[in-house]
């Protein structure tokens, strides 16, 4: 896969990952291009088109178009398939996810990416694997602060039991 | 504010975020970005010392305002700052920042390589984790030449965690796709295949993706995967659907996993062990009986995931092209596919059964579903699947439904979106040409498609028409007759007028005993169109009419009278008015002998590759499926068409058989060549000619001439002749490619076919006997000279001492470069023609560019390279006049063709290429960088090349500078 973006009906892009280097320009050229092509198609045409010497497959999830750029030879229906666990994964995570949860949040957004994909391929196709990898990195934060809150106590303590 | 906030939630991020939301205009919005940029900069400067909490929060903050597409030139300190730190998410984000908004500033690029490096070595899985997903996001050729040694160890390490494996393997997987050169598997490579027997699903799917790209490069290395990947798909395939329990999807077991073993298979031929291929077989087998079975679920993902395999193992049967049995059945399944309610799934049926046209096993159950893909091409609502249905009416065409085709194609051309016009018109165009058996049906088609898409017919159509028109005798009457009735319409395009005149010019007189196309009448229907039309098709209209005065004395003076009118002599255009005024004086003082010598009809065109095909292969580029299945149609169709030919090939050959002292005043060959458009039908031209290059070998026997002249030099001498004078050129001609045709003359055509990997290269030399005599004590060496000696290995066998008339014999070397050199290896042939010895002694095209492997790189990382090539002696440049049209996509075919790879968006100014690539030697590497800046106003290049090495950057330098 080379990009993968997020945008909403009215041509906001909520979440943009790329996997091969592209400029900054280039990108925003790409974005606005893409974006174009992809809100001006109706409702029951395919979810696949060619775009430059690229295959773009997308598809439009309530308010969000969720849009991947594959190679020539990428199975499309597989592709599909990726976007529709990603949206699974958020879902799961967010609970009933909407578009606000991706705008401020974002940060989770690209972490539960990351987990699911990884330099354009599919790390992992289980969801309960990567959602146990982002809940574990939530659960490591809670340990973190109560350790920290325990060193705190025992300091206390210690300048207690001095006095 | 957020829904939900999981984990650590970011108060102040939220209410930012929430305050960008509610501002009513673009400027209120960059009005409160640049406060918190100020509120965000004086904290960082600020004396107190901050926690690693609110750092975490700015820099989140500073990444989001860089996603809502602001420049953001601070903060990468603090991020790396974040990077030691201890807590999870304070490192999560700090990486994060680095992933999205990486800047190749050295000094940084150090400190995150450490980090990254420390939480290698953590051994806590979630850190590795981390600094591995961060070094597949940036991805740096810095990065990979950190990592790259350390990542496999982690990967195939007996007590990695099945995570960190996952991460490590698809890691590795980006930093062989943007350095190559510095992932070595070598030891690795059987445990890294092994993966593929992992315990876990995860571990598999992700190992999967690395092999994959592996044996795509190293197919040999990584056989091994063949019989490995077999036996999971086959243990997957026949899993119930509960059996892999999170790897299902939607009822469909691990269809991701599925997939990509089918795409894995598809790198290699069917397997050769006789149990591994009837295993799969079975498999495959399977899939397409599922595929009958109800479905288990009616959600659409149950359908994608369980046709996702299925279209994979299609492309599979397809790939193998060895099972009849298995490509029918695909054939009826895509066939049922093709009615389909999902347009999803009629898309790629018509996709996938374009390829399936090309099988000789499933051509013919193709051909069966020609009303339905016709009733695609007229009802889909969607113009992507109707150009699906477009292309597979192209690629099942063949000589029995070639008219309803090409009849249906030309209808939908009336209503076609325009943005799939032109392609449909070459398509037409060269269907018509293809299977036509007789002509006139070919000249009524193209006709029409003038007449309905006149603005999509592009030069080459009408360049092909004329050239057949002129190679067939048989209709040009038919053609004359014809155009002259199309110009009758009003309102006709102005390609048509083009073509009229043009064919009229050449063969008015077939018609003109008809007095309702008089010459007279003839020409006043031609000139009335004149003033419509824009000055190419002008000066090709007074071509044509200096063209009557010859076939048509009684026109003479009327054409004479408008040549000499002041809008012709005095037209302000340079070319018009050197027309009329050479066209007037010649009619004017030449005889009618001279006149009927200089005007005479034009001669038969060399048969070559259709321009159109070349131009559809532009476009298409050069993998396309049918585009390599319409090259073979070609080759079976080639013998019974006549024309043909590169509108270049017209000019040379016009010129040759005319050699009359005005014939590069004679506008009508240039007419047709199209002069008003010099430069874009020039660039054109170029690139006809190398398309036809590379794809003739010696075999096929084109007639392209690299040299006209015989060798007469060294005839009788029994020492190796001398190198031809012309031989620099010959190796010239192949710097940017591999095949084509050496050398020829009247008696022997060598053509040369070759390839490199890393340092090691093959080639193969074809001797072509175009005499119907035998050669006699043929004999051919090869020699180092020199230095070259002991920088160029080159082995081959004796060819066989007799060659009989008309036949050919292949020798093959095998090259391998030892150090990096700069002279050509000389191959001489010698051999007894009707007792005369032949001695001929040629430059062999083997260039260091030859040992070019192609190294892709980023912008940042091109120029650091750059710069640390600075010295005088690794740079060598030349500025120089360009010596063909200065069309971008040529150059870049050349510099693809040189072997380094181009860099896009390198270079900030878009006119200019970058190549990158290292040249493999056995005794070192030598990195390449190349520098390309075309000054199109002045028509001249600056080309700068950079190496480690001086004579390289100093020969690669006087290569590629003959090149433009």
């Amino acid at each position: 896969m080379r990009f993968m973006l997020l945008f909403s009906r009215q041509g906001k892009l909520r979440l943009q990952k790329w996997y091969t280097a592209t400029s900054e320009r280039e990108k925003k050229k790409m974005v606005r291009e893409l974006m174009q092509v992809v809100l001006a198609r109706k409702p029951k045409m395919c979810s696949f088109l060619e775009w430059r010497d690229l295959k773009i497959v997308y598809k439009r999830y309530a308010s969000l178009y969720f849009c991947c750029a594959v190679e020539d030879q990428d199975n499309e229906l597989i592709t599909l398939e990726v976007i529709h666990r990603f949206v699974e994964l958020l879902d799961k995570y967010f609970g009933s996810v909407c578009e606000l949860d991706i705008i401020f949040n974002f940060e989770k957004a690209y972490f539960i990416l990351d987990e699911f994909l990884m330099g354009g391929e599919i790390q992992d196709t289980s969801k309960k694997s990567v959602l146990k990898a982002i809940e574990q990195a939530d659960l490591l934060q809670e340990v973190w602060e109560k350790i920290e809150n325990l060193a705190k106590i025992l300091e206390t303590l210690a300048l207690f039991i001095k006095q | 504010m957020p829904a939900v906030s999981k984990g650590d939630g970011m108060r102040g991020l939220a209410v930012f975020i929430s305050d960008i939301r509610n501002c009513k205009s673009k400027e209120a919005e960059i009005k409160r970005i640049n406060k918190e940029l100020a509120n965000i900069r004086s904290k960082f400067k600020g004396d107190k010392a901050l926690d690693g909490y609110s750092k975490k929060k700015y820099v989140c903050k500073l990444l989001f305002i860089f996603l809502l597409g602001h420049d953001i030139d601070f903060g990468h300190m603090e991020a790396v700052n974040l990077l030691s730190s201890n807590k999870y998410t304070e490192k999560q984000i700090g990486y994060l920042f680095i992933s999205v908004l990486v800047n190749s500033n050295s000094e940084l690029i150090r400190l995150i390589n450490n980090a990254i490096k420390n939480d290698l070595a953590s051994r806590n899985p979630t850190f590795m984790c981390l600094a591995l997903h961060c070094i597949a996001n940036v991805g740096s050729r810095e990065m990979a030449e950190a990592f790259a040694g350390e990542i496999p160890r982690i990967l195939v390490a007996g007590d990695t965690m099945d995570s960190v494996k996952q991460s490590a393997a698809l890691c590795l997987l980006r930093l062989y796709k943007t350095s190559p050169d510095l992932v070595h598997m070598g030891e690795w490579t059987s445990r890294v295949v092994h993966l593929l027997n992992d315990q876990h699903m995860g571990v598999v799917t992700a190992a999967i993706s690395l092999i994959t790209c592996l044996s795509q490069k190293n197919p040999e290395e990584f056989k091994t995967c063949i019989s490995l990947a077999v036996s999971r798909l086959s243990r997957i395939v026949s899993s119930a659907s509960t059996d892999l329990q999170d790897y299902t999807y939607y009822f469909v077991p691990a269809p991701w996993l599925s997939v990509k073993l089918l795409r894995l298979l598809q790198c290699y031929p069917p397997p050769e062990d006789g149990a591994v291929k009837g295993r799969l077989v079975e498999c495959l087998e399977t899939i397409l009986n599922k595929a009958q079975e109800p479905p288990k679920s009616k959600k659409v993902q149950h359908s994608n995931a369980k046709n996702a395999i299925l279209f994979e193992a299609i492309s599979l049967i397809i790939h193998y092209d060895s099972e009849p049995n298995l490509l029918v059945r695909a054939c009826n399944q895509l066939g049922q596919f093709l009615q389909h309610r999902e347009t999803n799934l009629r898309y790629l049926a018509l996709e996938s059964m374009c390829t399936l046209a090309s099988s000789e096993f499933s051509h013919e159950a193709v051909k069966t579903h020609i009303e339905t893909v016709i009733n695609a091409l007229k009802t889909e609502r969607d113009v992507s699947v109707r150009q699906r249905a477009a292309d597979l009416l192209y690629a099942m065409c063949d000589r029995s439904n070639a008219k309803q085709i090409v009849a249906e194609m030309l209808s939908y051309l009336e209503t076609a979106d325009y943005s799939i016009r032109e392609e449909i018109v070459l398509k037409v165009a060269i269907l018509a040409e293809k299977y036509a058996v007789d002509y006139s049906w070919y000249v009524d088609t193209i006709l029409n498609l003038i007449r309905i898409a006149g603005d999509y017919v592009s030069e080459e159509v009408w360049y092909r028409v004329i050239q057949i028109v002129i190679n067939r005798d048989d209709v040009q009457g038919y053609a004359a007759k014809t155009v002259f009735e199309a110009l009758q319409a009003p309102a006709c395009h102005e390609n048509m007028v083009k073509v009229g005149g043009y064919i009229l010019g050449e063969f008015g007189n077939l018609i003109a005993g008809d007095p309702r196309s008089s010459p007279l009448v003839q020409f006043n229907l031609l000139h009335s169109k004149f003033h419509l039309c824009s000055v190419p098709t002008r000066a090709l209209l007074l071509s044509a009419y200096i063209k009557f005065i010859n076939l048509f004395p009684e026109t003479k003076s009327t054409i004479q009278e408008v040549l000499r009118s002041d809008s012709q002599i005095r037209n302000s255009d340079v070319e018009l008015q050197q027309r009329a005024v050479e066209y007037l004086k010649l009619s004017s003082i030449a005889s009618t002998d001279v006149l009927a010598t200089v005007l005479e009809e034009m001669p038969p065109f060399p048969e070559r590759e259709s321009s159109i095909l070349a131009k559809l292969k532009k476009k298409k580029g050069p993998g396309a499926v049918s585009v390599s299945e319409l090259e073979d149609g070609k080759k079976e169709a080639g013998s019974e068409i006549n024309g043909g030919g590169g509108a270049e090939s017209a000019a040379a050959a016009s010129n040759a058989s005319t050699p009359s002292p005005s014939a590069d005043l004679l506008g009508l060959r240039s007419g047709a060549a199209g002069i008003g458009s010099a430069t874009g039908a020039g660039s054109l031209l170029v690139d006809v000619f190398s398309e036809s290059g590379t794809a003739a070998t010696a075999s096929s026997g084109t007639d392209e001439n690299f040299l006209s002249s015989t060798p007469s030099s060294a005839l009788g001498s029994e020492d190796p002749a001398p190198a031809l004078p012309e031989s620099d050129e010959l190796l010239h001609k192949f710097v940017c490619k591999n095949n084509g045709v050496l050398f020829e003359n009247h008696l022997l055509q060598i053509g040369i076919k070759s390839e490199y990997r890393q340092n090691l290269g093959r080639m193969y030399l074809f001797f072509g006997n175009k005499t119907s005599m035998q050669f006699i004590g043929f004999s051919t060496t090869v020699t180092c000279p020199g230095e070259l000696q002991s920088q160029l290995n080159i082995q081959t066998k004796p060819v066989e001492p007799l060659v009989e008339g008309g036949a050919q014999v292949q020798q093959v070397l095998n090259i391998e470069c030892l150090s990096d050199f700069t002279e050509a290896p000389l191959l001489n042939i010698r051999f007894r023609y009707g007792g005369t010895l032949q001695n001929i002694t040629l430059k062999l095209p083997i260039t260091i560019n030859k040992f070019f492997q192609p190294t892709e790189m980023a912008s940042q990382d091109f120029f650091q390279r750059w710069k640390q090539l600075s010295q005088p002696q690794q740079e060598a440049q030349k500025i120089f006049k360009a010596t063909h049209p200065m069309d971008s996509e040529v150059l870049k075919g050349k510099l693809l063709g040189l072997g380094t790879a181009l860099l896009e968006n390198v270079d900030p100014n878009p006119e200019n290429f970058v190549c990158a690539g290292v040249i493999q030697t056995k005794a070192l590497q030598v990195g390449c960088l190349l520098r390309l800046e075309p000054n199109a106003q002045a028509q001249m290049y600056r080309l700068t090349l950079r190496s480690s090495k001086e004579s390289v950057s100093k020969r690669l330098c006087e290569l590629v500078a003959e090149q433009f």
